[in-house]
């Protein structure tokens, strides 16, 4: 899933002086399940800013709506009227539901309410990690399901480097050597022979590096 | 073109047998090139070639192939180093054409330290390549005259470098560290320099491995050494380096060498303060090089150890007697 988080209180209000009336709009999707910018986190920040604002001496008006997700048009069609209603709204989705937004209506100020971290796992309550940097190009089969380019701190493709120490990576106590799980993997699968060729050079062509990316399937135009 | 692949002092020495010595330079966080010969008179002549650490530690320092040039103006050969940390492939490719063109003959390639490390912690890094992949491009610049890309150079114009790479016996997982440095020999590396070397009892075994994996006739492998500067350092580097393994025995001689010296931070006379200090300093330096003398002794016993690189990060002054006590001079002529 994408993994967001809320961005600071004082960062959004800083975003949304002089506005008098705004709209904090939640996703339902990626961002309700990571505890982020669903319809509870829409509510206690609408609540959170009003409270600020009084003790500020400011009125603001709060209006709080969640839609399913913010990255499809039928999804956002339907609230180009409390859009309109407001001076901004604060996008509770992650970078596409708000550039989604934005798409829509070109003539509002649509605000970011979280950074999208990045796409991950909960991996326990509570704890999410990344796992895929969506390079384009998906080596899972080569590194015992483990991605290199997510979970390795200099995205190596032959690793682990020097720095790797009793299963931790050099940069933190508390990261996994993302190359330590591979290598660990394919010790238990009986596939440590996938370590002995060179990967070669990535092509990051596919990457973000290739400008933004897109997909045409013909098959399935209207 | 001639039998060797680069034509180095130091592939030279090497190829002829001999056991190498190599040194390091830390290029300075400025642009003043005083510092550098300063630096350099210590190592000219007790080593082989000198290694220009690029920005290591992710710490902004003049470049490598800059300070390079410098040295070979001074009549010593450098070793210029490039990490995967800074330079996407194009800018390797080129850095490297230029070194070539300046006369560099030696190249070691890194992965390079996380920017985390370094002053600079919020910077984005590239790592384009990883070390092997480094390597290999290098390795095909050389033998194959292609850029990494395929596109061929004029035979004769392409850049000819004695490849080099980094290996850490220490690290995890240990039992596939052998394996790693296989890789990299396939890759394109002719010589390797490894982490520092302080448990040698690991460090053989280590070597043991490789050379049952027929790696050591492949490659011309070196070990890592330093003097240890003081106790402090000793804990730390026991301690808080990841990939370093560093005995009890060796910080406990640290502590131990200052025994009877007063403690200088709590000598009340500036005078007392002082003469503590320089004592303290000198019984330091003393066991520091005595330490780093043996280990070289003792790695010299390994059979495939062909030369020792010593890293005197900051204390260049100490090399000159490191490699007299340890036997290593006169350097031989090639």
């Amino acid at each position: 899933m994408i993994v967001g988080e809320q961005k600071p209180l004082e960062e959004i209000r800083d975003m949304i002086k002089g506005c008098n009336k705004v709209l904090v709009l939640g996703c339902g999707t990626c961002v309700t399940v990571c505890f982020a910018g669903g319809e509870k986190e829409v509510g206690i920040l609408a609540s959170a800013l009003r409270m600020a604002e009084q003790i500020d001496g400011h009125k603001l008006e709060v209006q709080e709506y969640t839609v399913q997700r913010q990255c499809e048009w039928e999804y956002i069609d339907p609230v180009a009227e409390q859009v309109s209603d407001v001076d901004a709204v604060i996008s509770m989705a992650c970078g596409i539901g708000v550039q989604g937004m934005a798409e829509r209506y070109p003539d509002a100020i649509i605000l970011p309410g979280l950074n999208t971290t990045f796409l991950g796992i909960p991996e326990e309550q509570g704890v999410w990690t990344e796992r895929c940097q969506a390079c384009g190009n998906c080596v899972l089969h080569l590194t015992g399901g483990i991605c290199p380019i997510a979970r390795c701190s200099k995205s190596l493709l032959n690793g682990p480097c020097g720095g790797s120490q009793r299963g931790k990576c050099e940069i933190d106590d508390e990261v996994d050597c993302g190359w330590q799980l591979i290598y660990d993997r394919l010790v238990r699968l009986d596939q440590l022979d996938k370590l002995t060729a060179v990967l070669p050079a990535k092509d990051w062509s596919t990457s973000r590096d290739g400008g933004p990316r897109k997909i045409v399937r013909e098959d399935l135009k209207l | 073109m001639s039998e060797y692949k680069s034509g180095s002092n130091l592939e030279k020495v090497l190829t002829a047998g001999h056991f190498a010595a190599t040194g390091e330079l830390g290029p300075p966080q400025h642009a003043d090139p005083a510092i550098i010969s300063k630096k350099a008179q210590h190592l000219k002549g007790v080593v082989d070639a000198v290694n220009i650490t690029d920005n290591q530690t992710a710490v902004v320092r003049m470049a490598s192939i800059a300070v390079g040039k410098m040295l070979l103006d001074l009549g010593i050969e450098p070793t210029i180093q490039m990490t995967c940390r800074d330079r996407n492939r194009i800018a390797i490719q080129a850095d490297l054409l230029g070194a070539s063109a300046l006369g560099m003959k030696n190249l070691l390639c890194l992965s390079g330290d996380h920017q985390h490390f370094g002053n600079h912690p919020t910077s984005k890094n590239v790592f384009d390549l990883d070390s092997m992949q480094l390597l290999d491009m290098v390795r095909r610049m050389r033998d194959d005259h292609q850029f990494l890309c395929g596109d061929e150079m004029k035979p004769g114009t392409e850049p000819h470098f004695f490849i080099g790479a980094a290996a850490n016996p220490f690290a995890d997982p240990f039992e596939f560290r052998p394996y790693r440095l296989a890789k990299k020999i396939a890759a394109g590396a002719d010589f390797i320099q490894t982490q520092i070397v302080f448990n040698v009892p690991k460090f053989r075994e280590y070597v043991e491995k490789c050379g049952e994996l027929g790696l050591l006739d492949k490659v011309y492998l070196m070990a890592g050494v330093s003097p240890i500067r003081t106790y402090g350092a000793a804990r730390y580097m026991a301690n808080n380096v990841p990939g370093m393994d560093v005995p009890q025995e060796y910080v406990d001689r640290m502590r131990d060498a200052v025994k009877g010296i007063p403690d200088p931070k709590k000598a009340e006379d500036p005078e007392a303060k002082k003469d503590a200090r320089r004592r303290q300093r000198e019984a330091w330096d003393e066991e520091g090089i005595k330490i780093c003398v043996e280990v070289i002794q003792q790695v010299r016993e390994i059979p495939g150890v062909r030369g020792v690189h010593i890293m005197a990060i900051e204390w260049e002054s100490a090399v000159p007697e490191i490699t007299k006590r340890a036997g290593l001079l006169p350097r031989p002529q090639v």
